[in-house]
C-alpha cells in the first residue's frame, strides 16, 4: 500500500463479552495522540459489526482487544470474516496472549499481537507497519 | 472490485464511482477518502459524481455534547432502514488541534443503525486538506451519488465551521437536552438561527417541559430564528434511548422536505448551499495561491519600501492577472 | 512464631499504643476492633473459578484442605452477562475465565460435598446477582442448610460497572431496584449475608487513582444506602451489612492512608447525615484484593514481591479478608502452585512477620496521619460534586455522573496519564521500562481451558433444558415479569422460585430485559 497522504485509519473494537476496556482506550488516545484517527466501536462487539465499519471507514488496521482467553477463538474468526468480506486489512490483537499461542494466531493471519505493557512506541509502530506505513503518521 | 489507489487516474475514479452507484460499500469508503485527501484526486470524484447527485434529502443533525445526537441519528437511520429507506450517517467528530489525530466514538452508540444496514461514515475535522467546509459537502455528494437517501450529517454544535457545515442542509435538526443551560448554550453557538426543526431529548427527564417551553419562549421573541419558506420550527420530544418520540421525528423531517418542495424553497437552499461550496474552493484556492506568492523568491515578497497593505495589493495584481 | 504477644527476642507486647481514638473507637480511623488480629486473623479468601462447575468444585476442595477459610467464585463471562452457555455471544468465552453457571444445577455441582452451613462463600457477580443468590439459597436448601443459615458475600454492586467494569445488562435505575431488593431480602432472611460488597476494586483495576477508587466507591455505598431507605428500610436494618472491597496497590502508605480514610469517612456519614446509630452501621468492613493491574508479564516472578507489599498494606490497613494475586495472572488464568504461592504469602504476613500482634501498629505516625487526612480531604470533594449534582442526594449524582459519562471520563485520563509517565520514564516499573536483564525468559507452567469445557457445558445444558418441565419453566417467567412490573414488589421470591424450575440464567435475564430495557452505554474514550 502507498503512502496515501492521510492519517492512518484504526478502527478499535472489543470483541466478545468482558468490559476490560482500559487498555482498549489507552491504546485509542496513544494512537490519536500519534496523529492517527481512531474509530473506536467501543465494547460487545459483533464481527458482522466490525466488518461493517472497517469497510465503511475505509480502514488501514483494525485492532481487536480480548481480555478473556478466548483469543484462540475470536482472532482467526475476525481475519476469517474480514476475508470473507473481501477486505485485507490486517488484524492486530491486544491482550493477555500467552507466546505459545503465537504461531497459531500468526497462522491464521493476525497481523500482529500486542501484549499488557506494551509501550507507546511499540503500539504506534506496530499499527504502522501493520498499516504498511512506516515512518510516516 | 479491487480499489484502485489514490491518485491512480480519472477511469479509476469513474470506475470506483460506476461500482458505488451499483451498490459497493467498499467502492463508496474509497471515494469517501479521496474526497477527504483533497486536491486531484478530490476533484477527480466531484465530476464523476456531478451527475448523479440531487436525489438525497441531506439532513443535518447537531446539538451541545452530551444531548443525545449521536442517539437521535442511531434510532432515526435504524427506523428509516427498517421502513426500506437507504440512509448514510456522515459523523463528523473533532481533531486534537495538536497532533492531527482525533477518536472518532459516534459509531459506539449507532451500533443498532449498523446492524440495521445504514452505511455510516466517521470524519474528522481536520486530517483532510481544505478543511471540513470543502470535505463534506463532497462526501455528501458521494453518499447522494451511491443513492442514499436521506444523508444525515452529525455534527458536534460548537464552533462555526461545524455550525455552517450542518446549516448548509436541506433540513437542519438542533437537538436539545433538558436544563436552561443547554438552551443558552445551544443559542450563544448560533444554533437556534439554523433549525428547522427542534428535538428535545432526554424527554423523560425533570426538566423536559421546562426545555420544551423556553425554546418555545426563544421562538417566540425572535422571528429571525424562523427561517424562510417553513414557518415556525415545530418542536419534537424525543427520548431516544428508548426509541420513543423517534417516529414522530421521522415524520417532521419528512414532512419539512415536503414544505421545502411546495414553497419552490429546496431550489433556493441548494443553489446557497452550491454558491457557499463555490466559494469555499475559491477561498482555498486564493489561499494556496497566497501562500505560494509568499514563498516563491521571484515575486519579491516583502520591499522595506512598502506598508503591508500596499505589498498585498501588489501581490494580488500579479497573482489575478 | 505464631505468638503474637511478644517479639522474636520475647519483648512483651501492648494490644495497643497510642492515644485515643483507639481501634474500635469512633470514627474507627485507626480499625474496626480493639485488638484487630490478635483475636482473629483476617479471612485468606482466594478467588478460583474456571471450566465446568465440577472443576472449580475440585479446586475448592483442595483450597479448603491447605487452609483457606473461605471459598471465592469468580463465574465466567456469559454467567456475569447473564447470558446461557449456548447464546451466540457466549462462542469461545464458556468457562474460560471462570465458571461457567447456565441452572442452578451447575450450582448445586459447583458445591457438591462442601458444609453450606460451614464455610463463607463470596460470589463476585452483579448483573445478574439476585438470579445466582436464589440458585445459592435452593442448592443449600436441596443440601437441608436454611437460608438463614448462610453466610457469605454478594457482590452485587452494580454502580461501578457503569463506572469501570462494563459488567452492566439493564439500565441503572432499574439494576438499582435488583440490589435493594436483595438488601430488603437478606435483612428479612439472611442475618448472615453481606448483600453488596460495595466494589472500588474495579474502578481502581480501570485506572482510577487511590482518591478516586474510594471516593466513588464510598459515592456508590451512600447511594445504595439513600436506594434502600427510600425502599422503606431503617438505616440500621441493612446497614451493618453493608461490605466493602479495595484494591490494594503498590504505593504502599497511600494505600494505607486510604483505608483508614475509608472507616473514617463512612463512620462519620452513616453517623451525620444519613442518621445511623447501631454502631456496627457506622463500621466499614473490607475485603482486599492486591492489584492484578500492577502484576507484570515481564519477569512474572517479581509479581511474588509486588503481592506481598501490597497484602501487607491491606494488612497494616486493617482489611477484614484478602486475596492475594498469583505472580502469573498477567499471562493467564492462575495455576494451581502459583495461587498456593500467593496464599503461602498471607501465612507468612499472619504468622512469621508479627505486624498482627499489635492493633493498627501505624497509628500516630506522623506520614501515616496525614496521608489519612489528605486521601480523606480528597474524597471529600468527589462527595461535593456529586452532591451538588445530584441536588442534594448522592444517589441522584452517582445517576447524573454515569449517564454524563463524568466517572468513565476521570478514571480514563487517570489511566492514560500513568500509561504515559511510565511511557516517559517519570515512573519505574520493574521489569518494563528499567531492569529488564532476564526479560523473556520461559515462562512457567500456565493453565488453560479448551474447547472441551465449552462442549461439556453445551451437553450439560441441553440435557436440563430436555429434562425439565417446560411448562412450569414458562409460569415462573410469567410471575418474574409480573413482580417486575410491580416496582413494590420483591423480586427474590419469583427469583426462587424460577431457579427451582431450572429455568437457565439467560431465560431469567431476557425476561428481565422485556420490562427493564438494556444499557447501552454512553463511551467516553
Amino acid at each position: 500500500m502507498v503512502d496515501t497522504g492521510l492519517p492512518i485509519r484504526v478502527v478499535l473494537a472489543k470483541l466478545g463479552l468482558d468490559g476490560h476496556d482500559r487498555g482498549l482506550k489507552v491504546v485509542a488516545r496513544m494512537l490519536r495522540d500519534a496523529g492517527m484517527e481512531v474509530v473506536y466501536l467501543g465494547l460487545r462487539q459483533t464481527t458482522d459489526n466490525i466488518v461493517a465499519a472497517v469497510e465503511q471507514e475505509d480502514a488501514d488496521v483494525v485492532g481487536i482487544s480480548m481480555h478473556n482467553a478466548g483469543h484462540l477463538t475470536l482472532g482467526p474468526l475476525i481475519v476469517k470474516a474480514l476475508g470473507e468480506a473481501g477486505l485485507a486489512v490486517p488484524v492486530v490483537i491486544g491482550g493477555i496472549v500467552p507466546d505459545a499461542d503465537l504461531p497459531e494466531l500468526e497462522a491464521a493471519g493476525v497481523a500482529a499481537v500486542l501484549g499488557p505493557g506494551a509501550s507507546v512506541e511499540e503500539v504506534v509502530t506496530t499499527v504502522r507497519s501493520a498499516a504498511g506505513r512506516d515512518g510516516s503518521t | 472490485m479491487e480499489a484502485p489507489e489514490p491518485g491512480a487516474g480519472s477511469s479509476a475514479v469513474a470506475e470506483l464511482a460506476g461500482a458505488s452507484r451499483s451498490g459497493d460499500r467498499r467502492a463508496t469508503a474509497r471515494l469517501l477518502s479521496l474526497v477527504e485527501r483533497g486536491g486531484d484526486p478530490a476533484d477527480e470524484v466531484a465530476s464523476a459524481t456531478q451527475a448523479h447527485v440531487g436525489e438525497a434529502h441531506v439532513v443535518g443533525i447537531t446539538g451541545a455534547p452530551g444531548s443525545g445526537k449521536s442517539t437521535i441519528t442511531n434510532s432515526l437511520t435504524t427506523l428509516l432502514a427498517e421502513a426500506g429507506r437507504r440512509p448514510a450517517v456522515l459523523a463528523v467528530d473533532p481533531s486534537s488541534p495538536l497532533t492531527g489525530g482525533a477518536i472518532l466514538g459516534d459509531r459506539v452508540r449507532m451500533s443498532g443503525a449498523s446492524e440495521a444496514g445504514v452505511f455510516i461514515r466517521s470524519m474528522a475535522t481536520r486530517g483532510h486538506a481544505g478543511g471540513l467546509a470543502l470535505a463534506v459537502p463532497g462526501a455528501v455528494r458521494v453518499l447522494d451519488a451511491a443513492g442514499f437517501d436521506p444523508v444525515v450529517v452529525e455534527t458536534v454544535g460548537v464552533g462555526q465551521v461545524e455550525v455552517d457545515v450542518t446549516a448548509a442542509a436541506d433540513t437542519t435538526v438542533v437537538v436539545v437536552a433538558p436544563g436552561w443551560g443547554d438552551a443558552v448554550q445551544a443559542n450563544k453557538a448560533g444554533l437556534l438561527e439554523v433549525a428547522d426543526l427542534f428535538v428535545v431529548n432526554k424527554a423523560d427527564r425533570p426538566g423536559a417541559t421546562d426545555a420544551r417551553r423556553n425554546l418555545d419562549l426563544m421562538l417566540d421573541l425572535s422571528t429571525a430564528i424562523t427561517r424562510p419558506g417553513t414557518g415556525r420550527p415545530s418542536i419534537t420530544m424525543t427520548t431516544a434511548t428508548e426509541g420513543d418520540g423517534i417516529g414522530e421525528l421521522a415524520a417532521a423531517v419528512a414532512g419539512h422536505l415536503d414544505l421545502l418542495c411546495e414553497g419552490g424553497e429546496l431550489g433556493q437552499r441548494r443553489e446557497k448551499r452550491r454558491i457557499a461550496e463555490v466559494r469555499a474552493h475559491l477561498e482555498h484556492l486564493l489561499a494556496g495561491a497566497a501562500d505560494e506568492a509568499l514563498t516563491t523568491e521571484g515575486l519579491q515578497p516583502v520591499q522595506a519600501s512598502e506598508s503591508p497593505m500596499m505589498a498585498a495589493r501588489r501581490l494580488a495584481r500579479k497573482l489575478l492577472g | 512464631m505464631d505468638d503474637p504477644r511478644s517479639t522474636l527476642s520475647g519483648i512483651p507486647l501492648s494490644p495497643v499504643y497510642g492515644e485515643g481514638p483507639l481501634p474500635g473507637e469512633y470514627p474507627y480511623t485507626r480499625g474496626v476492633h480493639s485488638d484487630m488480629y490478635r483475636s482473629r486473623l483476617w479471612t485468606m479468601r482466594m478467588f478460583a473459578g474456571f471450566g465446568t462447575a465440577t472443576d472449580t468444585n475440585g479446586r475448592f476442595r483442595e483450597l479448603l484442605r491447605s487452609g483457606s477459610t473461605g471459598l471465592s467464585t469468580a463465574f465466567d463471562m456469559p454467567t456475569l452477562m447473564g447470558r446461557d452457555s449456548d447464546h451466540p455471544w457466549s462462542l469461545g468465552e464458556v468457562g474460560r475465565a471462570g465458571v461457567a453457571v447456565d441452572t442452578v444445577e451447575d450450582m448445586a455441582d459447583l458445591f457438591a460435598d462442601i458444609d453450606l452451613g460451614g464455610v463463607s462463600t463470596s460470589m463476585t457477580i452483579n448483573g445478574p446477582a439476585a438470579i445466582v443468590l436464589a440458585m445459592y439459597v435452593v442448592v443449600a436448601e436441596q443440601g437441608g442448610v436454611e437460608r438463614g443459615q448462610l453466610a457469605g458475600t454478594l457482590q452485587n454492586d452494580i454502580l461501578k460497572e457503569y463506572q469501570a467494569q462494563k459488567e452492566y445488562i439493564f439500565p441503572p435505575r432499574p439494576s438499582v431496584r435488583l440490589v435493594t431488593d436483595v438488601i430488603r431480602f437478606t435483612a428479612a432472611e439472611m442475618p448472615r449475608w453481606n448483600p453488596v460488597s460495595v466494589s472500588g476494586y474495579h474502578i481502581r483495576e480501570a485506572g482510577s487513582t487511590a482518591v478516586q477508587e474510594l471516593a466513588f466507591t464510598l459515592a456508590n455505598g451512600f447511594a445504595y444506602v439513600e436506594a434502600a431507605v427510600a425502599a422503606g428500610l431503617d438505616v440500621d436494618a441493612f446497614a451493618p451489612r453493608l461490605s466493602f472491597f479495595f484494591n490494594s496497590h503498590v504505593d504502599f502508605f497511600e494505600e494505607i492512608g486510604k483505608f483508614r480514610a475509608a472507616r473514617r469517612i463512612w463512620a462519620r456519614w452513616l453517623r451525620d447525615r444519613y442518621g445511623a446509630v447501631d454502631e456496627r452501621s457506622l463500621k466499614l468492613r473490607f475485603h482486599t484484593q492486591t492489584a492484578g493491574v500492577s502484576l507484570t508479564a515481564q519477569q512474572p516472578e517479581t509479581n511474588i514481591a509486588r503481592v506481598a507489599i501490597q497484602a501487607l498494606a491491606g494488612v497494616l490497613g486493617g482489611t477484614q479478608s484478602l486475596h492475594t494475586d498469583s505472580h502469573d495472572e498477567a499471562l493467564a488464568l492462575p495455576s494451581e502452585a502459583a495461587a498456593r504461592t500467593a496464599l503461602r504469602t498471607q501465612q507468612v504476613i499472619a504468622h512469621e512477620t508479627g505486624v498482627t500482634g499489635v492493633a493498627d501498629p501505624l497509628g500516630g505516625s506522623a506520614y501515616v496521619e496525614w496521608m489519612t487526612d489528605e486521601v480523606e480531604r480528597r474524597a471529600e470533594e468527589v462527595f461535593a460534586h456529586l452532591d451538588e449534582i445530584g441536588g442534594g442526594s448522592i444517589l441522584e449524582g452517582v445517576h447524573e455522573g454515569i449517564q454524563s459519562g463524568w466517572f468513565m471520563g476521570e478514571i480514563a485520563e487517570s489511566a492514560y496519564r500513568f500509561e504515559r509517565e511510565v511511557n516517559a520514564g517519570e515512573r519505574i516499573v520493574v521489569g518494563v521500562n528499567a531492569y529488564t536483564e532476564g526479560n523473556g525468559s520461559p515462562g512457567a507452567e500456565l493453565l488453560r481451558v479448551g474447547q472441551e469445557t465449552e462442549d461439556d457445558q453445551l451437553a450439560r445444558l441441553a440435557t436440563v433444558r430436555s429434562r425439565r418441565d417446560s411448562a412450569a419453566v414458562t409460569a415462573s417467567l410469567r410471575r418474574v415479569v409480573a413482580d417486575a412490573t410491580d416496582p413494590e414488589a420483591n423480586l427474590m421470591p419469583s427469583l426462587i422460585a424460577a431457579v427451582r424450575a431450572r429455568t437457565t440464567v439467560g431465560e431469567i435475564v431476557e425476561a428481565l430485559e422485556g420490562v427493564f430495557g438494556t444499557y447501552v452505554e454512553t463511551a467516553v474514550v
